[in-house]
């Protein structure tokens, strides 16, 4: 992987679902530190598009790079892959049987073979980070839904990702604690963490997107900078950002 | 009997096999009854009857069926009847079938949605009409594959009528090992038979229960 | 009709019962420990992506629910004896019993594993765990909890179903019920008592299961959420 190669990049994609045409065709990419924001109709593909990427879905043609890594390979090692990518996804997935903490240390201490006293500190430090610093003790139903979603981005973090995945992460958050949650992911994205998500909130995609891509029917239906949301030059992504979904 | 295994001895095992069918649709019958009648007395409104059928069905579940066997076995006669093991053993296997199809169908009845108690209530009906109109109903539909799964226990406890000297098909094994000494052909055999009788069932009530739309879906990783 | 009960004679060899009592605890303490294990990795077996594995462990699940455990503590205790095998019938029973109750947990377990949501399994798998750490840290204790109400009571049937083992004269409760009726003539008597013996012992199983409930489960413990 040379310097300026891009850390994602999804070339001629297809998938189907049986009939069903998901991805046709698919290509973009994200640099180093930027932030790709998928948008699109539900139905649109965008959410198998970022799936494919930590590979949670397989392909039927195209090539996927991560980080040097060939995705749509047959033989890739899916343990190293997804030490590299990091993924939070809409419903948080938090393991209930596990405090904060001992959700946060799991990966690094059995996946990186960390110290535990080591694995603590760094859970310490993420959780600071996700502003949850005092949650450390605290099991997943003990918190609100916004808080058990930054938990879980803190648990990613932990794993030191090279690019983060973020899969309708406020979907499930009643409106009063998106914010919390958006606000952790603008911090991360000024720290300069390479970053691709799905995501409803066109207002935040507005003011965080190095890059927006618009899906429509499988296909990448228009890209380019967060400026397409205000001046769309296609009818259907005029039409979808009228109506906000 | 004696030499060896021969149609004699299959058709001994044929017989005792009727007899484990038989014992079986006696429990059937007989638990059916006593625990249809548990049922509605745990779900009673005197608490002195609740207490009573629940203490009889922690009594029943705390004790093993071969305990509950010698005691009708022995107990019927100490208290003077002069009994055959086929009644010894139809009285213990519908004291203990009693107390588990008891308990099964109390979870059935509770199991009905509390607006349906509310809304027959609200009708006006009575509690026994309540009970016949609205709630058995469709209680019997969610105890349906509960119920057929426990008739594979009942068919396998039958066995344990052997102990007492009644000769189904357990029974039945052992007298022609008595005389071939060929255990481990002929247990495989009577368990051969067992699994005929008892898969079938398994089986339906399997699919009662996926049919009852309990459908899990496949959540593993491949 | 004329019942009189004579319960002195009885009670008198209360030692023999208490040895019984022990028996059957460690009868069934064996066959509970052996049994999980078995039925855990059958569960895991019938789960994975093998065939071969998944119908072998189909198979013995199916023959063992769909036969009595009488003849199966027949047939392996006659099976290994005539494959040149000498166990003592404590041996036999411990073996036959851990047989029967692995099938058992195996079906209970696999409902266990069924309802841990895919998000969890997702999750796991997106922070690079291996299939052996996701089943260890994510699946098996969240599914054990869920199911330990239904595991637990499988145990306690496994503990009075023990008492069949006293057909193959494994030393345990009933077996010296046998002994004792035989020997006193109040077979009533004696069957009363070890009814009530194994009442009580299953009463002593249930609460040993919930208080083991509470050092497996720390967060029910943590939030006192009932068992």
């Amino acid at each position: 992987m040379t310097k300026d190669s891009p850390v994602v990049s999804l070339k001629e994609v297809h998938k189907s679902f049986g009939a069903l045409k998901v991805l046709d065709g698919v290509d973009f990419s994200v640099g180093r530190g930027d932030v790709l924001v998928l948008i699109g109709r539900s139905g649109s593909g965008k959410s198998t598009a970022l799936r494919c990427i930590d590979r949670f879905e397989t392909i039927d043609s195209g090539e996927i790079h991560v980080c040097g890594h060939r995705v749509d390979a047959p033989d890739i090692d899916l343990r190293a892959l997804r030490q590299d990518v990091g993924i939070v996804f809409q419903s948080y997935n938090l393991f209930p049987h596990l405090t904060i903490e001992q959700n946060i240390t799991l990966a690094p201490v059995s996946v990186k073979r960390m110290a535990k006293a080591e694995a603590r500190e760094r859970a310490a430090a993420v959780l600071a980070q996700v502003g949850l610093a005092e949650k450390l003790d605290a099991y997943p139903e003990q918190l609100s839904g916004g808080q058990q979603q930054r938990a879980a981005i803190a648990r990613s973090l932990a794993m030191q990702p090279k690019v983060m995945l973020f899969d309708e992460v406020t979907s499930a958050l009643d409106p009063e604690l998106t914010g919390e949650v958006l606000k952790v992911i603008e911090a991360l994205a000024a720290d300069g963490m390479t970053m691709v998500m799905v995501t409803h909130e066109m207002g935040f995609a507005r003011g965080i997107a190095d890059k927006v891509v618009f899906m429509h029917a499988g296909k990448v239906h228009e890209t380019g900078t967060a400026s397409i949301l205000a001046a769309p030059a296609t009818p259907e992504l005029a039409q979808f950002v009228g109506t906000g979904f | 009997m004696g030499g060896s295994l021969n149609a004699n001895h299959l058709l001994f095992l044929g017989h005792g096999a009727l007899w484990t069918i038989g014992l079986s649709t006696i429990a059937l019958i007989g638990g059916g009854l006593l625990g249809f009648l548990i049922a509605l007395a745990r779900v009673s409104p005197s608490r002195a009857i609740r207490l009573l059928s629940g203490g009889y069905v922690q009594l029943i579940q705390g004790t093993p069926l071969l305990v509950i066997m010698f005691l009708g076995y022995f107990g019927l006669s100490a208290l003077g009847f002069s009994i055959s093991a086929l009644m010894a053993a139809s009285a213990s296997l519908t004291i203990y079938v009693g107390a588990y199809f008891g308990e099964i169908w109390r979870g059935c009845i509770q199991s009905v949605p509390k607006p349906q108690w509310e809304a027959a209530e609200g009708l006006g009906l009575s509690r026994t009409q309540r009970m016949i109109k609205v709630i058995l109903p469709q209680a019997m539909r969610i105890a349906t594959p509960p119920t057929v799964g426990f008739m594979v226990q009942i068919i396998k406890n039958t066995s344990l009528a052997s102990v007492v000297g009644f000769v189904e098909l357990a029974r039945a094994g052992q007298i022609i090992n008595n005389s071939l000494f060929e255990p481990f052909l002929i247990y495989a055999i009577i368990a051969v038979i067992y699994f005929a009788l008892c898969f079938p069932i398994s089986a339906l009530s399997r699919r009662l229960e996926r049919r009852m739309g309990n459908g899990r879906t496949k959540l593993m990783p491949a | 009709m004329g019942l009189n009960l004579d319960f002195s004679v009885v009670l008198e060899r209360w030692p023999l019962f208490w040895d019984g009592a022990v028996m059957t605890l460690k009868l069934a303490a064996l066959a509970i420990v052996f049994g999980a294990i078995i039925g855990t990795f059958c569960a895991v077996g019938r789960n994975s992506g093998n065939r071969l594995i998944a119908r072998a462990c189909t198979l013995y699940v199916e023959a063992i629910r769909n036969t009595p455990l009488l003849v199966q503590i027949f047939l392996v205790y006659f099976g290994l004896a005539s494959i040149g095998f000498k166990f003592s019938a404590f041996s036999v029973a411990a073996t036959a019993l851990a047989i029967n109750v692995g099938a058992y947990t195996a079906e209970i377990m696999r409902a266990g594993f069924e309802s841990i949501p895919t998000g969890q399994i997702e999750a796991a798998e997106g922070l690079a765990l291996s299939r052996f750490q996701i089943y260890w840290h994510v699946i098996l204790l969240p599914a054990t909890e869920k199911v330990y109400p239904a595991l637990t009571s499988q145990f306690v049937l496994l503990m009075l179903a023990s008492s069949v083992t006293s057909q193959i004269s494994a030393e345990e409760l009933t077996a010296v019920a046998n002994y004792i009726q035989s020997d006193t003539y109040r077979a009533f008597e004696t069957y009363i008592l070890v009814a009530i013996a194994y009442v009580v012992l299953s009463l002593v199983l249930r609460a040993g299961f919930w208080a083991l409930g509470f050092a497996l489960f720390p967060r029910r413990r943590r939030l006192g959420t009932a068992l």
